[in-house]
């Protein structure tokens, strides 16, 4: 009978694979050229180098407020789900005829004649706001329960080609006359555009003025989308890892049947965070309407396929995870927009998508590999 | 009139389903001779209710479109059905490489009959010299072990890039020996003659599959090994980005004749009943004899179970590049085919919104069932045109939104009543596979349920 | 218990110092392992010890972090999986992880694939070579699932069959890939007494039939001691002891690793 030995010296197999200086090589050039152009770039015209960054900025704030309702979805059902864009653009639209056709932004100046201004216009876009979030709310619940829900125990495909219909249902059924029309529309702001410029100090750009030549720009809503994502981020992180409801959440994405075991309610459990990601994704829809102003029924597919592909990036599941690929995407679309050709904005995002998969399929912030059976 | 219509739709939807339920059972018979009569019969009586005799045609202009639209559309689903269905890799770039094959294609004849031959010999060469160096570096890389993909990936993409532009080198070098004999379109040369313009339609549509055959595997090479539905995202990506770069192909790719978003026209239409049927019958036997043959069923077993495939001696991720590449290949040809017929590409047509046709039509017919994917690819062009029609005469500029509502509530309630599809996994006839077994074994009894 | 190997015989495979982390994890440490040819070696420890990612690693799933594993003198490590089974390692699932939508039949007839014969041209342009070999092959298969009373069956769905048929098909399927060694990975779970003797038989008669090296994770005690003519034992990873199934019986480690500290009789 033989024991143990003692343990000698081992051979590290995964550093001997063959050729894979070639493949990292590779990656390394495709760095190096991305950083050369950026670098020349920044270099020849800080200013608009500047510029390019914020408008980057605001497009991730946004994708991170998309993102969010992904990643925690994939994080607990393991489903791409789809037509989260199109309750980003039901947000829009909700948010649209708030303003446009029932003027609720302008309610408590009506109510209360004596109002200050300021006060009015914040507390009638915020109502206007939490209006379309509460619309995408109870869109996103009826989805779950309509479409999701009875193929939970069906293979991941099904449950995703049923995604994939119930984003083609949202555009198309939005693109009818009688519901949103398919045009493209000129989205009225619940609030004046106040830009500032800063040259040698931060100034005021004076209403019908122009912004002096080499400045960099900004408006009150890049501030707010800043604002208001990074509220969103903090709010989720309590909910994830105070509450009790969030404690569920973190239990079933790690293994739902447990977690029916330990007696939660998987199902109101799922419902829930459908809500809250929806509930995002109308917020986001609302900034994101006020920002680029002009929304039509197929605005949410590609900033949606967009904002997965940066919780992707973050790692799937991970909520810090999500702001950051979100970020990343944003400057890799504004410097592809600014520097290579406005049309490759989606390839890049794409490129990335793959890149990222390849050389770290986890995501920037996911968990290493666990063991399968 | 619209009930007529509509009848007469139901009617043709059952006449088509009866005529290839016909033809894979003539090709069952194990008489060579009835498989040749069968085929040639098929195309007959196609060809003859085309024909116009006496001022009288059986199927009109519209049904024949339907017709053409339905066999393209029939490549396209089964190399889709290929990849999903029979390989389970949930691919959603099935329309860009039909839109790759479709703009290949056109791009080879149009310029050939405008007096130009480097669309054919550039893409013949790269077809010819690239397989060849594709090949090579697989041969090269089988001398080591355990190759990290991204590495492989960019020895194939460097092989790649190096012989394209071979080819088009090549290509420009040997183009002045062949534009004299090309002509112009106002006097066409002796290599423009109807008869060369189909054998160059021909080539063209062939090089058109193997081009779409060479760039998924490049692209399916590094994005094969990521999960199913990373899988299905990277390939929606890719078509996202095939159609941006055909609305920028005057700007960004350096095809002038493309013209971009405006859309290709002048393409000839070179496409006859003839070739139409040739593809497609050339298509589908490819596919069952592929199916039914031992690389066949490790594809499936690739579906069925990664591990298990891996400890049954299958190469897994070779069996799934293969049928992405096959796939491919047969959307590439489908697209070729379909550009000869309508004359006129638009970026539009390869919005990967109706890139979701195929596997609408994948999913209805069954996955895993090839009779359902030629049964549900006639059957739903048939179906869509007539209720597109109907509707139009109905509510106007509207009935395409309209359609594209109904789309989806089918396909949701297809998942939620039945999720295998129309067909399942039947196949008909010829389609079925031969059967090996000749020693008469007992029937087959039901499970039971006692011990071994 | 009769033997068939002999010190003199073949060593078929050779592991040394095989070692797998996960992250932080050692799954497996220090892992060594020599098969003869014939041999039906026992490899036994609680659940967790690490005794399939063993399994893993000899049939290339998991790339171990160190260690090599020799088989018939080649080193196979790194090796992708298929290249591996196709030198002759086959092995079957703890959870059996048959085709499930396929037939009996093409379950077999997939293990078949490597060495079916023929080429792709020849599938696809049904050369004579085709008919042939494919009706050779299917033949084989069929005889093949004669042997283990599964041919009655052999046009039922995979997974609509009962679990101890699922089995046999299992290991149908394992030696349709032509093996020399064969790993068994809990072939015994979840069988009544009955299917368990007659399982032991099953294992006798393979090797006998088709000249194997077996390797067999059991947690069934009856089954280890009964057929296993060495048993190596693991416990967190590392192997705690190696015998004759008395030796194991008797030996306090292993008493210990299975029941704990402080109990001194087997029971």
């Amino acid at each position: 009978m033989q024991t143990a030995q003692a343990p000698s010296t081992p051979v590290i197999y995964q550093q001997r694979q063959p050729l894979i200086w070639v493949g990292r090589g590779f990656f390394i050039l495709l760095g190096l050229v991305v950083a050369y152009i950026l670098g020349t770039n920044l270099i020849k015209n800080p200013t608009l180098f500047a510029q390019i960054f914020i408008s980057g900025l605001q497009l991730g704030f946004v994708y991170a407020m998309i993102a969010l309702g992904y990643t925690m979805v994939y994080g607990i059902v393991k489903l791409i789900n789809f037509a989260h864009g199109d309750v980003f653009m039901v947000g829009a639209f909700a948010s649209y005829y708030a303003v446009a056709k029932y003027r609720l932004h302008q309610w408590p100046a009506s109510a209360f004649p004596g109002i200050n201004p300021t006060l009015s216009v914040l507390i009638g876009s915020i109502t206007v706001i939490l209006l379309s979030m509460l619309v995408c709310v109870i869109l996103a619940i009826t989805i779950e329960r309509v479409a999701y829900k009875p193929l939970r125990d069906a293979p991941r495909i099904s449950a995703l080609i049923t995604a994939i219909g119930v984003s083609f249902f949202l555009e198309f059924y939005g693109a009818l006359n009688f519901v949103f029309s398919p045009r493209f529309i000129p989205y009225e702001r619940p609030f004046e555009v106040v830009a500032w410029y800063i040259k040698n100090g931060i100034h005021l750009v004076m209403p019908g003025q122009q912004a002096p030549e080499n400045s960099v720009t900004f408006s009150n809503i890049f501030l707010i989308i800043i604002g208001v994502s990074v509220l969103i981020q903090l709010f989720l992180q309590y909910l994830v890892r105070r509450t009790k409801i969030g404690i569920a959440m973190r239990a079933c994405s790690y293994d739902r049947q447990a977690a029916r075991l330990m007696g939660i309610d998987v199902d109101r459990v799922i419902s829930f965070t459908f809500a809250v990601g929806a509930a995002f994704a109308g917020a986001g829809g609302v900034l994101y309407a006020i920002a680029y102003s002009l929304i039509w029924t197929q605005l949410g597919i590609l900033p949606g396929l967009k904002a997965f592909v940066a919780a992707v990036l973050g790692g799937i599941g991970s909520i810090p995870g999500a702001l950051v690929g979100a970020l990343i995407m944003g400057q890799a679309e504004a410097m592809t927009m600014g520097y290579i050709s406005t049309p490759m904005r989606d390839a890049v995002a794409f490129t990335i998508l793959i890149i990222v998969l390849l050389l770290r399929p986890t995501g920037i912030f996911g968990e290493p590999e666990k063991e399968k059976a | 009139m619209e009930l007529g219509f509509l009848l007469g739709s139901l009617v043709k939807i059952i006449a088509i389903i009866a005529y290839l339920y016909g033809l894979m059972w003539l090709l069952a018979r194990p008489s060579i001779w009835i498989k040749i009569a069968g085929l040639v019969g098929a195309f007959g009586i196609v060809q003859l209710a085309l024909t116009d005799i006496n001022g009288f045609r059986l199927l009109n202009n519209f049904d024949s479109g339907l017709l053409f639209q339905a066999s393209a559309m029939t490549m396209v689903a089964l190399g889709l059905n290929l990849i999903y269905g029979f390989n389970g890799q949930f691919s959603l770039g099935q329309w860009g490489f039909y839109g790759i094959g479709a703009y290949a294609a056109a791009d080879i004849t149009y310029r050939w009959i405008n007096g130009d031959a480097r669309g054919l010999l550039v893409l013949g060469l790269g077809a010819l010299i690239g397989t060849l160096t594709l090949l090579g570096i697989n041969k090269w890389l089988q001398r080591f072990r355990g190759i990290p993909v991204l590495s492989s990936f960019t020895l194939y993409l460097i092989g790649a890039l190096i012989t394209g532009a071979a080819a088009v080198y090549l290509g420009n070098q040997l183009n002045p020996l062949l534009t004299p004999l090309l002509g112009s379109v106002a006097e066409p040369g002796p290599l423009n003659s109807p008869v060369a313009q189909q054998v160059i339609y021909f080539l063209a549509v062939i090089l058109a599959g193997i081009f779409a055959a060479q760039i998924s595997f490049l692209f399916g090479l590094p994005v094969l090994t990521l999960g199913s539905d990373y899988f299905g995202i990277a390939t929606l990506g890719f078509t996202i980005v095939v159609n941006t770069l055909m609305i920028n192909s005057d700007t960004i790719l350096p095809f002038p004749e493309m013209k971009g978003g405006r859309g290709m026209i002048g393409i000839p239409k070179l496409t006859t009943w003839f070739s139409a049927f040739f593809f497609m019958m050339a298509v589908i036997i490819i596919m069952r004899n592929l199916v039914h043959s031992s690389t066949g069923r490790s594809i499936v077993a690739v579906r069925e179970d990664e591990i298990a495939a891996k400890a049954m001696g299958i190469d897994v991720a070779g069996a799934k590049l293969m049928s992405f590449v096959v796939g491919s290949f047969f959307a590439g040809i489908g697209g070729a085919v379909y550009a000869h017929y309508i004359g006129f590409l638009s970026p539009g047509t390869f919005n990967f919104l109706a890139g979701f046709n195929p596997l609408i039509i994948v999913v209805f017919g069954g996955l895993g069932s090839m009779t359902g994917t030629i049964a549900a690819s006639f059957g739903w062009i048939f179906f869509l045109e007539g209720m597109l029609r109907v509707l139009l005469s109905q509510m106007g500029t509207e009935a395409p939104t309209w359609r594209f509502v109904l789309y989806p509530i089918t396909l949701l309630l297809l998942m939620l009543i039945r999720p295998q599809g129309l067909f399942g996994s039947i196949e008909w006839g010829f389609l079925k596979g031969p059967e090996f077994i000749t020693a008469p074994r007992q029937q087959p009894e039901p499970a039971h349920k006692s011990a071994i | 218990m009769e033997t068939s190997a002999t010190s003199t015989s073949p060593t078929v495979l050779e592991i040394r110092g095989l070692t797998k982390f996960f992250g932080g994890l050692a799954a497996v440490r220090n892992f060594d392992l020599t098969l003869k040819h014939g041999e039906l070696v026992g490899l036994i420890g609680p659940n967790g010890a690490g005794k399939t990612t063993v399994f893993n690693m000899i049939t290339g799933l998991y790339v171990p972090t160190s260690g090599e594993i020799f088989f018939n003198g080649t080193n196979i490590v790194g090796l992708e999986p298929h290249e591996i089974t196709r030198m002759g390692i086959a092995r079957t699932f703890q959870n059996i992880r048959l085709f499930p939508n396929l037939t009996v039949l093409d379950n077999v007839r997939i293990a078949y694939h490597p060495h079916c014969g023929y080429t792709l041209s020849d599938g696809l342009l049904r050369t004579s070579r085709f008919n042939i070999k494919e009706k050779e092959l299917t033949e084989q298969a069929l005889d093949f699932l004669s042997i283990f009373q599964l041919d009655r069956i052999y046009n039922e769905t995979a997974k609509n069959l009962p679990y101890g048929e699922q089995r046999r098909v299992e290991i149908a399927r394992a030696l349709a890939c032509n093996p020399k060694l064969l790993l068994l990975d809990e072939p015994a779970a979840g069988m009544n007494p009955r299917e368990i003797i007659e399982l032991m038989d099953l294992i006798h008669f393979i090797r006998e039939r088709f000249n194997l090296t077996i390797l067999l994770i059991e947690h069934q005690m009856r089954v280890v001691m009964g057929i296993c003519e060495w048993i190596t034992v693991m416990d967190f990873g590392q192997v705690i002891a190696r015998g004759t199934p008395k030796e194991i019986q008797e030996n306090p480690l292993v008493i210990e690793a299975y029941l704990g500290k402080g109990v001194t009789h087997a029971a």
